[in-house]
């Protein structure tokens, strides 16, 4: 029950799907979706693998909630070694892809290999096979998903697919599924391209079943109530969205602003979720159309926007003209205050592209910050660029640059190695914000100073997603803590690590993190899996995942060097707000972190915590 | 007084939670395929809208029906559809405008709402208030019902 | 005040419930040709497939209905209607005096002009009689011959196949249900059938059936291409006619069927038609057309007796529609199915997968549509016609996806 203990493998080079039973055992270890599918993945495939060759491999997996009532239980994840990072990576999406896969009757779909010429694979139920996409290649994610239902004469099939940066090797592509739910981060979609997998469409009516309905109605309903009761999902999430953090990070002073030079952004307010409301000048709506939910979702954060349509970016191509997926927090951050442009509707529109070509908004926004720095600095010049004037605060530079990357053209193309590669390519590293090749989020660590050990021990590079102190530090969820004080960090990320695990493995939204503890989500767990589901199992099934991904990253060659931060955020004090003064003590923090977790000081496990975990 | 299902599109997020409690309601099995609601997605407009039988007076799937398999229900007004007495012939899936009756290959059977003998699980399960179960003359149904009679194949005037 | 009302289907019965809700002191009288209570015939191949005994194709399912009702209900032929003095005689001599009378005789199977078709193993397949006498020879694996592969054939094959036999079926036209369905839909059908077993010849005819001698096949049925199949049984649906025969004399305008007005009035005063007997106002078209099926029948009935009645009301005119399910792949029509002079339509062909969906318009507003392979929200293609909702945008949307027509119902209406 719940799960739908079936796996289908699908040999790209062969051509085959077959499918085989989900191990229950480990299924009882790992629960599903992030920890399960790891499971599979580090059992299958060599770290050491090149994650852009054939014998990297992909997995699209759910959780055992999903497809269920349980609020947010829509969740589905895409385990691979990620392009961008050479570590694990896990994105995890909502929207309707992931209750789709679990209604046909998977839990999880491993890829293997290459196909010779681009395919898609499309399930209805029982019946999975490959199909020619060459007609597709080339085309975007919005094209790819009307092409294909257009083609099985079905709307309701749904579809997850890349678009044309992840076809051409954009180092943070992502899977996007439903136009504009996205599995975003560490280039998942890259390595979906390289092996010439362009989408996965399936249409499932088989139904999910849970173990005890009674209960699970019941737990279901419980969690809700929870949700619905708290300030930040039931009433600040469904408002503003996670925009609602734009201006209270600012003055928290934690806004990484123009590439991490400043934490405080003045145009913060002209990007923000007040912004979003405010009725436009020319027609007098707003950015806002209203908010949308993801499958079985009752928070409900998701924004739908419209850009004016006489900004300059819209004005004379009607296709934009529409509601489409909105700025989230993080991409509004990425899009605005990383690069300095506080122009709402420039940077909605360069989200939509984000969305519609499948690319990180996250990653691309911060390298482009990296890259306006170094063009301002006279490392980059117009020559390198193509003649775009690529300073802070351009919101056309941002806007063309990111139609270049979506096509993966000229400068977007540099643009599209990230910021790792790019400053290395441009000489100047120290310049790349970013952890294990992947860039930081919203989050500046000299003003939240968990978020620090949080990015240098996440275990798919930087990552707000992995353990999310901010509900502390600023949100006070489950109780305060100071962000500018690094004493007890260390417990509360390892804390916040293995819950996150829970949440990721279960088939539900991260979310509900901010009103549900492990207390909330175990009776639904029990309820509806086979076996028993307490707290303390689910807490160990966290740490066993954290712990199994860590692993895998050691063996792929990575040590505790690379648990570190950029200079700029351990050397240079912030300048302005509350953290003034301020740089981040990761160097206090990681010794007790590596501690508590029972790694060695090199940052490995020992063997008394693997033989604990049952690793 | 008779209650009606009010749909306020405006108030729709697009989470289906209907759709789930309606399929378990009715199949025992979370599946939005074999919910009697379901959700339409204007995705390029941002609209969601649940969409399902409004009960109509006209009742074109009942009088279609060959084998008296579909009844009024006179507590809720719900027009029921009999399963030991339907005999899938899908007459009345052509027969109703709104397209909200719907043949079950699985069970040789068609399903439409019933209202859940008055406590409609759509409605309990929705958490924006956006499906509601309401005293008649409350609801937008009159919208409905103005739309169901253009599709009238004859009005008594008098 | 005496309504008579000539028939027991779905259109007498229809009448009679809404004579009696609308007027409840008057004596209604409704007279059945068949020694059964008023039954559905589309529900026999039901009977055929076992799934319901003959009890489950009564029209109303609730015990004695009728009396309860005060309805009338008795057997009896009708020989000939005196519209002066306003009585009817019956075959078996005796007299019925009517106020206002509806006429509901329905149709009867055609008998094509084909040597055998008095053998005792020949049936049609529209009566409970015919009924029981296929089960007699429909065994699982006996040899099959279904002479019509039109919308009632095609229903008779689905029961058929389902009892198992081993099935041929002749058209003579060049596609199956071809008045149903156009040349790619007929064909995704016909291949289907094939797929699923079934025998069928197109362009074919029947020129002759005749005894064999054989014990177990005891026909020998010949086809104009020159081939003779050996059968057990033979069904012949090679089309139905209007029952109006016995109107002849009364000065009555027919056609095809008994012409009706808007009131559902019949040309003769105080006379009314209903059903597969009347000819009516076609909503399509705006011409007069006979559309033998369920929902029409119901919709005459019901607005025959409100007219009948004394409550006025004004009938649109019937949508010709049909949905069919052949062994499995359910198909449905609409209206202008074919489309008018001029017209755009709109085109989804999955031959692999056997869906099918092509719609029909007329400017902005959809005319027609045909649809194979697909049941979910189908009824809204009735809704789109009918209610002639101008469809804006969507008809571009609709142009490049025809099965978005829920989404465009929807959109449009809500």
């Amino acid at each position: 029950m719940a799960w739908a203990k079936n796996i289908l493998r699908v040999n790209l080079t062969e051509g085959t799907c077959k499918n085989e039973p989900l191990n229950m055992e480990w299924a009882d270890k790992y629960l599903g979706q992030r920890g399960l599918a790891t499971k599979y993945f580090v059992e299958e495939v060599d770290p050491k693998v090149d994650p852009l060759s054939p014998d990297n491999k992909l997995i699209m997996a759910t959780g055992p909630l999903t497809g269920t009532c349980a609020s947010t239980a829509g969740r589905y994840s895409v385990i691979t070694k990620g392009a961008l990072t050479g570590a694990i990576a896990c994105s995890n999406s909502g929207g309707f892809f992931g209750n789709e896969m679990k209604n046909a009757g998977y839990d999880m779909i491993i890829f293997e290999g290459k196909a010779k010429s681009p395919v898609y694979l499309f399930i209805d139920n029982d019946d999975a096979k490959l199909v020619d996409a060459g007609d597709m290649w080339g085309t975007s994610v919005w094209d790819t998903e009307d092409a294909i239902k257009q083609k099985h004469q079905d709307p309701q099939i749904r579809v997850a697919s890349i678009g044309v940066s992840g076809e051409k090797g954009v180092k943070y592509a992502c899977v996007v599924n439903d136009y504009h739910r996205a599995a975003g981060r560490s280039g998942v979609g890259t390595v979906m391209g390289a092996k010439n997998l362009k989408a996965v469409a399936i249409r499932g009516t088989k139904g999910v079943g849970v173990k005890d309905a009674g209960r699970f109605f019941e737990a279901a309903a419980a969690g809700k109530a929870v949700l619905a009761g708290n300030a930040v999902t039931g009433e600040g999430l469904p408002a503003f969205g996670t925009q609602v953090l734009m201006n209270v990070i600012n003055e928290t002073g934690a806004l990484p602003t123009r590439n991490h030079r400043d934490v405080q952004f003045d145009g913060a307010h002209s990007i923000s979720a007040e912004a979003m409301a405010e009725p436009r000048e020319s027609d007098g709506k707003p950015n806002l159309v209203r908010n949308s939910a993801c499958f079985g979702c009752t928070i409900a954060c998701g924004r739908i926007s419209t850009i004016d349509r006489t900004h300059y970016t819209v004005a004379e191509r009607p296709q934009y003209q529409i509601a489409s997926g909105g700025l989230e927090y993080e991409a509004a951050w990425a899009l605005g205050a990383a690069t300095g442009v506080d122009d709402l509707d420039a940077l909605t529109f360069a989200n939509f592209i984000c969305n519609e070509q499948g690319y990180d908004p996250i990653s691309f926004g911060a390298t482009v910050g990296a890259a306006m720095e170094m063009y301002e600095d006279g490392y980059i010049t117009d020559k390198d660029t193509g003649g775009i004037e690529l300073k802070f605060g351009s919101a056309k530079a941002l806007t063309d640059i990111a139609e270049l990357t979506g096509r993966g053209e000229g400068f977007g193309a540099e643009i599209g190695l990230g910021s790792k590669l790019l400053c290395e390519k441009y000489g100047h590293p120290e310049l790349s914000m970013s952890v294990k090749g992947q860039e930081f989020p919203a989050y500046d660590s000299r003003g939240i100073q968990g978020m620090g050990l949080t990015y240098a021990t996440s275990n798919r590079g930087a990552c707000h997603l992995r353990s999310y102190t901010v509900a502390s530090e600023v949100l006070g969820i489950p109780e305060k803590t100071d962000p500018l004080v690094s004493d007890g960090k260390a417990g509360l990320v390892k804390a916040f690590q293995d819950a996150t695990a829970v949440f990721d493995s279960a088939g539900i939204c991260v979310f509900t993190s901010f009103a549900w503890s492990l207390e909330d989500v175990a009776p639904q767990i029990d309820a509806a899996c086979d076996g028993e589901w307490s707290v303390e199992k689910l807490l160990e099934v966290g740490e066993r995942v954290w712990n199994l991904e860590r692993n895998f990253n050691n063996a792929a060659g990575f040590t505790a060097a690379d648990d570190k931060l950029p200079e700029r955020l351990v050397k240079d004090a912030a300048k302005t707000g509350p953290a003034k003064g301020l740089t981040n003590q990761l160097d206090k923090m990681l010794p007790e972190y590596y501690q508590l977790r029972g790694w060695t000081p090199d940052g490995v496990p020992t063997n008394e915590t693997l033989s604990r975990l049952g690793l | 007084m008779q209650k009606s299902l009010n749909i306020d599109p405006e108030k729709c997020t697009g989470c289906l939670q209907c759709e789930l409690a309606c399929s378990y309601d009715n199949e025992s099995v979370f599946n939005p395929a074999k919910s009697r609601i379901k959700v339409f997605s204007f995705h390029e407009k941002g609209r969601f809208v649940p969409y399902t039988c409004t009960q109509c007076d006209e009742a074109w799937c009942m009088h279609a029906c060959p084998v008296d398999a579909i009844t009024l229900d006179k507590a809720t007004g719900a027009k029921i559809v009999h399963d030991n007495l339907c005999v899938g012939c899908k007459v009345c899936t052509i027969a109703c405008p709104f397209g909200t009756v719907n043949y079950n290959a699985d069970t040789g059977k068609v399903v439409k709402c019933d209202l859940c003998e008055g406590e409609p699980e759509c409605a309990k399960a929705c958490p924006t208030d956006a499906i509601t179960y309401v005293d008649a003359n409350w609801t937008g149904l009159d919208k409905m019902r103005a739309w169901a009679e253009k599709t009238d194949a004859g009005q008594a005037t008098a | 005040m005496t309504y008579v009302i000539i028939g027991a289907g779905p259109a007498g019965v229809t009448a009679a419930d809404t004579l009696r809700k609308a007027d409840p002191s008057t004596d209604v009288v409704m007279i059945g040709s068949e020694p059964e209570p008023p039954y559905s015939r589309m529900a026999i191949p039901y009977v055929l497939t076992g799934l319901i005994k003959e009890e489950g194709t009564y029209l109303r399912k609730d015990d004695g209905h009728y009396d309860a009702n005060a309805i009338q209900y008795r057997q009896g032929i009708v020989a000939s209607i005196d519209p002066a003095k306003k009585t009817l005689k019956l075959e078996d001599g005796s007299e019925q005096a009517y106020s206002k009378l509806l006429i509901a005789t329905g149709a009867s199977p055609v008998k094509p002009p084909v040597e055998g078709l008095d053998l005792p193993a020949v049936h049609h397949c529209w009566t409970l009689e015919d009924c029981r006498n296929i089960i007699k020879y429909a065994d699982k694996g006996a040899d099959v011959v279904l002479m019509g592969a039109g919308f009632i054939g095609c229903i008779i094959m689905e029961a058929l196949a389902e009892r198992g036999v081993n099935l041929t079926v002749v058209e003579a036209l060049d596609r199956m249900v071809p008045r149903m369905m156009n040349e790619a839909a007929g064909n995704m059908v016909k291949a289907w059938c094939e797929t699923k077993g079934v025998n069928v010849l197109t362009s074919t005819k029947v020129t002759k059936i005749e005894a064999s001698g054989d014990k177990q096949d005891t026909l020998k049925v010949d086809l104009d291409s020159g081939d003779q199949i050996p059968a057990h049984l033979v069904v012949v649906a090679t089309g139905v006619k209007s029952n109006i025969g016995f109107v002849e004399g009364s000065g009555m305008k027919t056609e095809e069927g008994i012409l009706v007005d808007e009131f559902m009035r019949s040309s003769v005063d105080d006379i009314y038609a209903a059903g597969d007997c009347a000819q009516g106002p076609d909503f399509s078209t705006g011409a007069w057309a006979v559309h033998a099926v369920q929902p029409t029948a119901v919709d005459h009935g019901r607005i025959a007796a409100l007219n009948m009645a004394g409550k006025p009301a004004p009938y649109k005119g019937s949508l010709n529609m049909n949905v069919l399910d052949t062994v499995g792949l359910i198909s449905a029509s609409f209206g202008k199915w074919d489309g008018i002079k001029g017209g755009d339509h709109a085109e989804a062909i999955d031959t692999d997968n056997f869906r099918y969906m092509r719609l029909e318009f007329d400017g902005d507003k959809i005319v027609g549509a045909l649809s194979l392979g697909r049941t979910d929200h189908i009824g809204v293609l009735r809704g789109l016609i009918q209610t002639e909702v101008p469809l804006g945008d969507w008809k571009q949307k609709l142009m490049a996806d025809p099965h978005l027509i829920a989404d465009a119902y929807v959109a449009c209406s809500q």
